[in-house]
């Protein structure tokens, strides 16, 4: 991968950030936009914008077309078994509360969901609401102090009682990778369902639904060099086919009369209303863009990338590495003794270096570590060796401001 | 372009690393909790009024060098302050970290350094957090004050 001409690919690469070359270094956040996905969306409002699934006329036969042709490229990018599995939703939060919303309408009183400690906000909260619902109750499988899962005490928590396991591949605020497919096969022996969040892990390790044999899988656009507002939301077809709809509308009928509807059939009854149809067909062309350059090479490039960060990050005086885990990905979670990660991220910032510094969505991961906010570096396929340095020496300023405490 | 050595002046930094009036007051006649839960900066605010006169002040929780430094400066601004004095420093501080005013025209000795955060956007809550927990305690308010929430 020759990561030069990778960066002549992003626009956005050339601005200046209070003068300095900006250093993007906020990619789990989300990522910058290839031209040619930015392209791709400008041309499609030029020069094809129809409502789909509707119109005779030409544009909209044409808009229609590239928008399932889109769905096909996605099914292809996770491996699933046909298009009918794939839902396209606004992001990864959508299609967790998809789930939680339709096939939680099975759950009753004394029912549980097997959750972990190191998941986003976003695969607690929809839980919560659907056990408060339901009278079911949320189970947390415990991390260790290197933020690795601990698969023992998860096991233990599986049970007769278990329906619903979801679980992140990718952990946005430690890097952790979690063993998914071992993970997934013992749920699936005590018959629970497990939805896996991909948001992370889409961009940097490559899916593969039937490998993994997960019943959901939800990723975000915005965070695999797509648009934002689009995501997918993956479900075996048995399993979509027999849940009730989400949102009720025009595209996801058969038949409305006052005295009865009927359901679309997949994947439709899952997409009420007109849909982001130029996010949907900008992601086809990320996609494209992505599996030009190749996951592999991509994952190759950014580990080094990790591995480079955190030989440097040993040698930081008062660093602390928060999550620490035998198998990690492109996020590098920080804290510096006597500085806040609030005032790090604005003196980075300062020399054009953008992280994140805060909880990450993620409140419990910081009450397990016991700190308020970690500075996060995550990295992407444009990163470079001498960014990674830019980030250490900007490190060095916070400290002329702040100095080690003695 | 934003001067880091404004924002980080050396009275900020110093109260940041050594806060005056931190910890419990017993004393205390007055509580409030401020919350950003951005950034997720807590600090507990302990006040102990007698005759309408801010005999005391202290607080606990943690937070970035901003918050921190700006509670410590506040709860020395306070000491002897009248309800109505409080309340007039109150708008003066306020007017000066959302650049309502130039930095340097109020009368406000240490409590100007605050003023450095006119140039940070997205740092001026953590200068403000303390101010509104203060606003908090002297209405006795008992739900804590949050950084997202109104405003």
């Amino acid at each position: 991968m020759n990561v030069e001409r990778v960066r002549q690919d992003f626009p956005i690469l050339q601005r200046r950030v209070y003068g300095r070359p900006l250093v993007y270094l906020d990619n789990a956040a989300t990522s910058q936009k290839p031209r040619a996905v930015i392209d791709c969306e400008a041309r499609y409002y030029a020069e094809s914008n129809a409502n789909i699934h509707r119109g005779l006329h030409a544009l909209s036969m044409e808009a229609t077309d590239a928008y399932e042709a889109a769905r096909e490229r996605v099914r292809r990018f996770i491996n699933a078994a046909a298009r009918e599995e794939i839902v396209f939703v606004r992001g990864s939060t959508e299609g967790i509360n998809l789930v939680a919303a339709s096939l939680g309408q099975r759950l009753k009183p004394g029912d549980e969901i097997l959750i972990t400690e190191m998941e986003h906000h976003s695969n607690i909260v929809p839980w919560q609401l659907l056990c408060e619902r339901s009278g079911a109750n949320l189970r947390v499988a415990p991390i260790d102090d290197t933020g690795e899962l601990i698969v023992e005490a998860f096991e233990r928590l599986l049970g007769p009682r278990t329906r619903i396991v979801a679980l992140t591949q990718l952990s946005n605020a430690l890097g952790t990778i979690n063993p998914a497919q071992r993970l997934i096969a013992r749920a699936h022996a005590q018959g629970a369902a497990v939805l896996i969040d991909g948001a992370q892990a889409a961009p940097h390790l490559g899916v593969d639904v039937q490998a993994l044999d997960c019943d959901f899988y939800v990723f975000s656009g915005h965070k695999i060099y797509g648009p934002t507002g689009i995501g997918v939301l993956y479900g075996k077809r048995a399993l979509l086919d027999a849940m009730p709809p989400y949102q009720g509308g025009g595209d996801m009928i058969r038949q409305v009369t006052f005295a009865k509807t009927t359901y679309n059939d997949l994947p439709y009854k899952f997409e009420a209303g007109t849909p982001n149809i130029a996010g949907v067909i900008a992601l086809g062309a990320a996609i494209d863009y992505v599996d030009a350059i190749g996951l592999p090479a991509i994952a190759q490039h950014e580990q080094a990338l990790l591995d480079h960060a955190t030989e440097c990050a040993h040698k930081v005086p008062g660093l602390r590495l928060i999550g620490t885990a035998g198998a990690k990905a492109s996020i590098l979670s920080f804290v510096l003794e006597g500085v806040h990660a609030h005032d790090v991220g604005t003196i980075l910032d300062q020399h054009g270096v953008a992280v994140r510094s805060g909880h990450h969505c993620a409140m419990p991961v910081m009450a397990h570590f016991g700190v308020p906010a970690t500075v996060r570096a995550s990295f992407a396929m444009y990163n470079t060796h001498d960014e990674v340095d830019a980030l250490f020496s900007a490190l060095r300023q916070v400290r002329e401001v702040f100095p080690c405490p003695t | 372009m934003p001067d880091l050595s404004e924002l980080y002046q050396e009275v900020i930094v110093d109260h940041s690393r050594r806060p005056h009036n931190f910890g419990a007051l017993p004393e205390a006649t007055h509580h409030a909790e401020g919350f950003n839960p951005l950034c997720g900066d807590r600090l507990t605010l302990h006040l102990q009024l007698t005759d309408g006169v801010i005999r005391a002040a202290r607080f606990e929780g943690s937070g970035c060098a901003i918050s921190t430094a700006s509670a410590s400066l506040m709860t020395e601004a306070l000491k002897g302050k009248t309800l109505g004095e409080a309340q007039a420093l109150f708008t003066q501080v306020h007017a000066l970290v959302t650049g309502a005013v130039p930095a340097d025209t109020p009368p406000l000795g240490k409590l100007r350094a605050l003023g450095g955060v006119q140039q940070f956007p997205a740092r001026v809550k953590c200068a403000t957090l303390a101010w509104h927990t203060l606003q908090a305690a002297l209405r006795g308010e008992q739900a804590p004050v949050s950084t997202e929430e109104g405003a």
